[in-house]
């Protein structure tokens, strides 16, 4: 039985529908790619996953459980969890502060102090930061800190929204380390992506998804050598 | 001697402008995180006052130690009000940030409120009675200071400080704190947002609570007793900047001082037209309030 289990979800914004009978699955332990062009529905299809949006149609199953007829926070309770696009961090708000809101519900406060440890081990830079406010901080740190909260939650799926976006060159390969680094710690994460090349040559498979539909799945490996993928993502 | 004058009116606007300012404080906090102007909140004091007026009336409790009891029935009322009749309207406006319609319905509250009060208690003016603090005055020197007004600062003072140590060192604080600056990634954090809109409501009305103790042996209850202060707040969280709480406290000062000095050099209606005047200017050149929001909580 896979972790996440997505049966033909279709996703609406009002009258316009975005994603069309979409199907998907992540077993324990993997990484997860999707990628697909703007406006492809990839952010759509997270926030559905973390119930800020109600699919119309399908189901959203995750260790066994339903959760599309479910409220955001029971969402993350269950453990899966959602580090959006544009990092979205509490700006007016401290450093530690969101990370220690990361850590809210009722799962992870317990575990708020060693959670706050083991994340400033994996950034020691946000320690020298705590108290500084989000908002003062650099594109890089700041998505430091938008990983750093969805840590805190204890998540059992990491849903990463296009970590790498806006970021430099050095700075995106330092993420995109630190993802497989919390793979191998054994977080099982879905990743949102569209650096195609740098996202599924850490995960184990892959999603293409064109106009609300996967176009294309499987190994990542085999992904990346495909010819479509190649001209349409890799430029080659 | 005139100094003296001058310096006792200082002294009663920044007591009386502290307890207009805790009226505020109410307001901008449901502001701040609801991103609504309650305009019953006025409403949410009468209904405090006469909490406190009836509690002393049939106990006889010091109006200070009433202060216990009517904080947390306050807060059950507002908690119940935004669960019940606030929500609904949010959910049936999910798309919408800041529903003009919540205004609305906090405007038919503030009606249905006052009516209420006039059909069960009639327009009588009340005056707290057992009121231990009845014309009580210190003196300092040639300085007379009224003792339920100072009580009424420190209570301020203490219930600011109180709000600004639950917001930055509780979990219920930061996650109010993380609704108000975005709701959705909020709700990623696993924070229910109307639990979040319920208790910041509550609070909102447990201040109003503990104003209207601070008020109630200096002051009159009668049905619209609220409507000044709801007014004036209005302009206060304005002035201070919506959403602030220092803004509240200070813009509430500022209030107190224009009321209390100002007669002494023009007639009481130049003072008022001074407070809007203050006001419009504030919205022109300052919309964000004088002490801003930008390094709030
Ligand atoms: N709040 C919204 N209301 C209406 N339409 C929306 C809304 N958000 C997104 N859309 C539309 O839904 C489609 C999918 O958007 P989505 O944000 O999911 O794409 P994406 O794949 O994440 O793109 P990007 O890579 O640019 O982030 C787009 O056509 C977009 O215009
Ligand atoms: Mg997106």
């Amino acid at each position: 039985m896979s972790l996440l289990d997505i049966r033909g979800i279709d996703v609406f914004y009002g009258d316009v529908q975005v994603v069309y009978d979409l199907s998907l699955t992540v077993n324990e332990g993997e990484v997860v790619s999707i990628i697909g062009g703007n406006g492809a529905g990839k952010s759509t299809l997270l926030r559905t996953i973390s119930g800020l949006l109600k699919p119309a149609g399908g189901e959203i199953l995750f260790d066994g459980q339903p959760m599309h007829t479910r409220l955001p926070e029971e969402i993350v309770e269950a453990g899966l969890i959602h580090v959006p696009e544009g990092r979205r961090l509490f700006s007016l708000m401290s450093v530690a502060d969101n990370l220690i809101v990361g850590g809210h519900n009722k799962r992870a406060y317990p575990h708020v102090p060693q959670n706050l440890a083991k994340v400033y081990e994996m950034f020691p830079r946000l320690q020298e930061r705590a108290a500084q406010l989000a908002m003062t901080l650099s594109g890089g740190e700041q998505q430091m800190v938008a990983i750093g909260r969805g840590l805190m939650a204890m998540p059992k799926l990491l849903m990463l929204d296009e970590p790498s976006l806006g970021l430099a060159p050095l700075l995106i390969q330092e993420i995109f380390r630190t993802v497989r680094m919390i793979a191998d710690l054994g977080t099982t994460v879905l990743l949102v992506e569209q650096d195609v090349r740098h996202s599924l040559s850490l995960s184990d498979r892959g999603y293409v998804l064109e106009h609300g539909r996967v176009a294309m799945e499987g190994d990542a490996k085999e992904l990346m050598d495909n010819p479509h993928i190649k001209t349409a993502y890799l430029g080659i | 001697m005139d100094l003296i004058f001058l310096l006792q009116d200082v002294i009663n606007g920044i007591l009386m402008g502290s307890i207009y300012g805790l009226v505020a404080l109410g307001l901008t906090l449901v502001f701040g995180v609801l991103k609504i102007i309650n305009f019953a909140h006025g409403s949410f004091l009468m209904v405090g006052m006469y909490v406190a007026y009836w509690i002393v009336a049939y106990t006889g409790l010091h109006p200070y130690l009433a202060l216990f009891l009517v904080a947390p029935i306050m807060y059950f009322f507002g908690y119940q009000m935004q669960q019940w009749l606030i929500r609904p309207i949010f959910v049936a406006e999910r798309d919408v940030r800041e529903p003009i319609t919540v205004i609305i319905v906090t405007t038919g509250v503030w009606y249905v409120l006052d009516n209420l009060a006039l059909l069960l208690f009639g327009p009588d003016y009340r005056a707290l009675s057992p009121n231990p603090l009845k014309g009580e005055m210190i003196e300092i020197g040639e300085i007379l200071i009224s003792t339920p007004k100072l009580f009424g600062f420190i209570i301020t003072v203490l219930t600011a400080a109180g709000l600004y140590w639950f917001l930055l060192k509780t979990r219920m604080g930061r996650a109010i704190r993380a609704t108000s600056l975005d709701r959705d990634a909020a709700s990623l954090m696993g924070i229910s947002q109307w639990k979040i809109f319920n208790v910041a409501f509550g609070i909102g009305t447990a201040i109003a609570g503990i104003a209207a103790v601070v008020l109630v042996p200096v002051y009159n209850v009668y049905p619209t007793v609220g409507v000044p202060f709801d007014v004036k707040s209005f302009v206060i969280v304005v002035l201070g900047g919506l959403g602030s709480i220092p803004g509240a406290l200070l813009g509430g000062v500022i209030i107190g001082l224009i009321e209390s000095i100002g007669p002494n050099f023009m007639t009481s209606t130049w003072t008022e037209a001074i407070v809007y005047g203050l006001f419009l200017l504030v919205l022109f050149f300052k919309p964000s309030g004088l002490f801003g929001q930008k390094y709030d909580w």
